[in-house]
């Protein structure tokens, strides 16, 4: 499982912003987690409480926000939105496509705090 | 004095980290002319004894290297030295997949401009791997015949996150009633296109195509120094 030491890296980031920010403690931190990021949100939450105690982020919350996988297609030429990963293809004209747009990332896009 | 909440808006990549590091890597092995390979499995597929025979099929006419990730209980290194390669072992203990800082301090004190290809043996998980980039140049994932005809749909990220799929021990496939085709249509339906290889460790079948195609991609990469 590496959702340890993702929620690691996360909270380490989390921290550098609050304290360039001045912030004395992290109440919420915003994830956006991809489709296809490889990271199982339950175990994400779990290893979060775990690497959180003890920190200025203890008895934080962490919020996700999931993100579709973005496929390209090449016959529509346009973007589409897959909510499952499985089978890559347009979804309107069924042409398939190996063209991800996104749904791999793992970003913090906020953290909260006091 | 009450405390006003704050938000602060950012957008920061968790893997930010691992990726700066990865990127220094490929820029290493780009100016060294090295071409790395990435090599991930289930345990059990056979990953080891592929890349053994790979290593010894390449060390013909071109050098080879290997870094293994071996779990504390493992000793993979020691079986891929029998291929006369140079190889480096990583101990994991129990992280569950290489991160590339591991790799950084593997290849501590090796001149890689020695060396046309680096294997670099994944820790046995179809799972974490895939979040962290390594800096290789192509990254494959290895299913033996034994695993079954679904696997892959198990696991979309790490294919999605693949150059090449390698389906091994087909020597076995009558045995356990391996159906290609399907396993075929399972990975076309994760990831449309992708090159599929199908080698046996054990009769040497289709070890000189896999052989052939990573001297190909090689030469793609580094045309000025074409063997
Ligand atoms: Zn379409």
């Amino acid at each position: 499982m590496h959702e340890l030491s993702i929620a690691q890296n996360m909270l380490d980031i989390a921290q550098e912003i609050a304290e360039e920010q001045g912030l004395l403690r992290i109440t919420q931190i915003h994830l956006r987690l991809g489709v296809l990021s490889g990271v199982v949100k339950e175990a994400l939450f779990f290893a979060y409480d775990i690497v959180a105690q003890g920190t200025m982020a203890e008895a934080s919350s962490l919020v996700i926000e999931e993100v579709p996988v973005v496929i390209f297609c090449p016959e529509c030429q346009e973007e589409r939105s897959l909510f499952r990963p499985i089978p890559m293809r347009c979804p309107v004209c069924q042409t398939k496509t190996a063209d991800i747009r996104s749904g791999r990332e793992i970003d913090i896009i906020a953290v909260e705090g006091v | 004095m009450t405390l006003t909440p704050r938000i602060v808006e950012v957008r920061q990549n968790v893997l930010k980290k691992n990726d700066i590091l990865a990127r220094a890597l490929r820029e290493r092995f780009q100016a060294s002319g090295v071409y790395v390979v990435n090599l991930v499995s289930s345990p059990g597929a056979g990953k080891t004894t592929a890349l053994t025979h790979i290593l010894t099929e390449l060390s013909t006419s071109h050098r080879v290297a290997a870094i293994v990730g071996d779990l504390a209980t493992e000793n993979d290194a020691e079986r891929l030295r029998e291929s006369g390669a140079d190889v480096r072992q990583i101990t994991t203990g129990t992280v569950c997949h290489l991160e590339a800082q591991m790799v950084e301090e593997a290849l501590h004190g090796w001149s890689l401009d020695t060396l046309d290809f680096l294997f670099i043996e994944n820790v046995g998980n179809l799972v974490c791997p895939a979040s962290y980039d390594l800096g290789e140049h192509e990254r494959v994932v290895l299913f033996s015949v034994t695993e079954g005809e679904d696997k892959p749909e198990k696991y979309p990220t790490l294919i999605n996150s693949s150059d090449t799929v390698i389906m091994t021990k087909i020597d076995l496939a009558e045995a356990v009633d391996f159906n290609r085709e399907r396993f075929l249509r399972a990975v076309e339906r994760v990831r449309p296109g992708i090159a599929v290889y199908e080698i046996s460790a054990k009769t040497g079948a289709g070890l000189k195509e896999w052989a052939n195609r990573l001297i190909e991609a090689r030469n793609h990469i580094f045309p000025m120094v074409q063997n």
